[in-house]
């Protein structure tokens, strides 16, 4: 059996972040890099934009070059899927049948789409959008098809049917939700959205859960109200199912994702998580599915591997590009009781600022990145702003982080040049 | 001979990166193998960890737009001089530029 100090479990932007990091903070042992796909580590948000669009070829996406994991002595075993962990063994089973030993584990290994599950789930029209190979297959049906469903308004159906109107395809997005983006935005985000989406042409349907896919060639769509409609091609973007389950069979404790301190370890020792897949157990208690929260815990999981201090959670952050809006997302806006808005959606430029017991926890803003990088500042000072300065434009949001009480004043005094 | 620009990472060390026209510093230094910029946005204007400062005495290579402005502005390495490298795609106007890593924050 081949044994190596460390190995990775997951190739995407926390795995490969985490291979990198380990050699940055100065760990001389062996690594392995698992991965299920076929490729180099590569970007994967892009996928459901630049990529599907074409404006980016594969060879831009991949995160270090090819040579970089020899030289950094990084053992890539791509195309494999882990199926077994054996904490007390310090051993790990592949899906060919091989074990590999280790002294750490890094666990990365983020999920996979979550299925349909209604009648018809299986037909062929059917796509997904996670990885490579996903995009690929739709990249090769897309010639052929005029009208495309998408099932979810979430970001990765959002962001496909943008790049789909782009290629002038007809497309419906179907939502069971009231709103689109009803799970991570306020209301103003989701309208203005859907407004955007509707005047390019994108047919949206709210409330409206799928009941059943049929036919043979195209794909019949049978909506829960009553509704049906017909496409050449569905893709489907209804969240990510984290892949929990070996862990969980070594014996990690679970609760919607991998439990993880705040060194990113899991109840086993000498195994970690990082990424899509794991929650922290003394936050939010969500996974948090971005490039970001990959690419941090991947450093703390490394610092720790190495032993050496790890920094504090960083404020979350997140993009989703759609046509010529770019939507940018400070902090997590989960338990909040108010929401302010900043700017007119009218003039595709604004912020929606959200408020826990008056203190600002994050914020949405749309086209508006000066908004986004300053409620970082924000966010962290945690200080009680009254929400009609937090409303008014002409103070940035940065002076009041810095100076809270000074600009009631100027406020209240017409100060400002609005 | 190919016409490129000159790196200096972190450790002061100058070093000589051949250009590809039309495609952006930041993915030029990381795919010739310097690993100082973490890029995790990968050049979509969310994050400011490609920053770098490029030598005064060049013309071609623009000013910083509004988003990236705002960006750096956050910054507490920023310099006149200022950039985020995602933001630059090479052309043979470039040629010999200076390009500096900037502290990692």
């Amino acid at each position: 059996m081949t044994s190596f100090d460390c190995i990775i479990v997951g190739s995407g932007h926390g795995g490969a972040q985490a291979a990198h990091a380990l050699r940055q903070y100065g760990f001389v042992g062996s690594i392995a890099l698992i991965g299920s796909e076929p490729d180099l580590p590569y970007d994967r948000p892009s996928l459901s934009k630049d990529y599907l669009a074409g404006e980016k070829t594969f060879d831009r996406l991949q995160l270090r070059p090819g040579a970089y994991w020899d030289q950094q002595r990084i053992t890539l075993l791509p195309g494999r899927r882990v199926t077994g962990v054996s904490a007390a063994q310090r051993q790990l089973t592949c899906g060919d049948g091989r074990n590999f030993g280790f002294e750490a584990l890094i666990w990365a290994a983020g999920g996979t789409p979550r299925p349909l599950s209604c009648t018809g789930h299986d037909h062929p029209a059917v796509h997904y959008l996670r990885d490579k190979a996903d995009c690929d297959r739709l990249l090769a049906a897309l010639p052929a098809c005029r009208h495309v469903a998408i099932i979810g308004g979430g970001f990765i159906g959002l962001e496909a049917a943008a790049v789909l109107r782009g290629m002038e395809k007809h497309v419906t997005v179907i939502e069971a939700q009231d709103r689109v983006l009803a799970r991570v935005s306020g209301v103003e985000v989701s309208r203005f959205y859907e407004a955007e989406h509707r005047a390019r042409g994108v047919e949206i349907l709210l409330g409206g859960g799928l009941g059943s896919i049929r036919g043979d060639d195209a794909a019949e769509l049978h909506l829960s109200d009553g509704r049906v409609l017909s496409a050449d091609l569905v893709i489907v973007g209804i969240g990510l199912v984290p892949a929990t389950e070996v862990l969980q069979q070594a014996g990690a404790e679970t609760r919607q994702g991998i439990l993880v301190d705040q060194r990113c370890q899991s109840s086993l020792p000498g195994i970690y998580c990082i990424g899509d897949c794991a929650v922290l157990r003394d936050g939010p208690g969500i996974r948090i599915e971005s490039v970001q929260n990959a690419n941090d815990q991947a450093g703390i999981a490394a610092r720790a591997i190495c032993g050496q201090a790890v920094p504090n959670a960083a404020t979350p952050w997140f993009w989703s590009n759609q046509y010529d809006l770019k939507l940018q997302t400070m902090g997590l806006n989960l338990g909040h009781d108010a929401t302010v808005l900043r700017g007119d959606p009218g003039k595709r430029s604004f912020s929606l600022l959200y408020l826990r017991q008056g203190s600002v926890i994050a914020a949405d803003c749309i086209n508006a990145t000066r908004d986004y990088v300053q409620s970082r500042q924000l966010i962290e000072a945690g200080r009680l702003i009254p929400q009609a300065i937090l409303a008014d434009t002409s103070i940035p949001l940065k002076a009041m982080a810095e100076t809270a009480g000074d600009l009631a004043f100027q406020h209240n005094n017409g100060g400002g040049s609005r | 001979m190919i016409q490129g620009f000159w790196l200096k990472t972190r450790d002061g060390s100058v070093h000589q990166v051949a250009g590809r026209e039309g495609i952006p510093l930041m993915e030029i230094i990381r795919d010739a193998g310097f690993h100082e910029l973490a890029a995790v946005c990968g050049g979509c204007l969310s994050c400011a960890t490609c920053h770098v400062y490029v030598d005064g005495s060049t013309c071609g290579i623009g000013k910083p737009g509004c988003d990236e402005e705002a960006l750096l502005d956050c910054s507490d390495v920023r310099q006149s001089n200022s950039r985020l490298s995602c933001q630059i795609p090479f052309t043979s106007a470039l040629a010999g530029l200076s390009v500096t890593i900037a502290p990692d924050e």
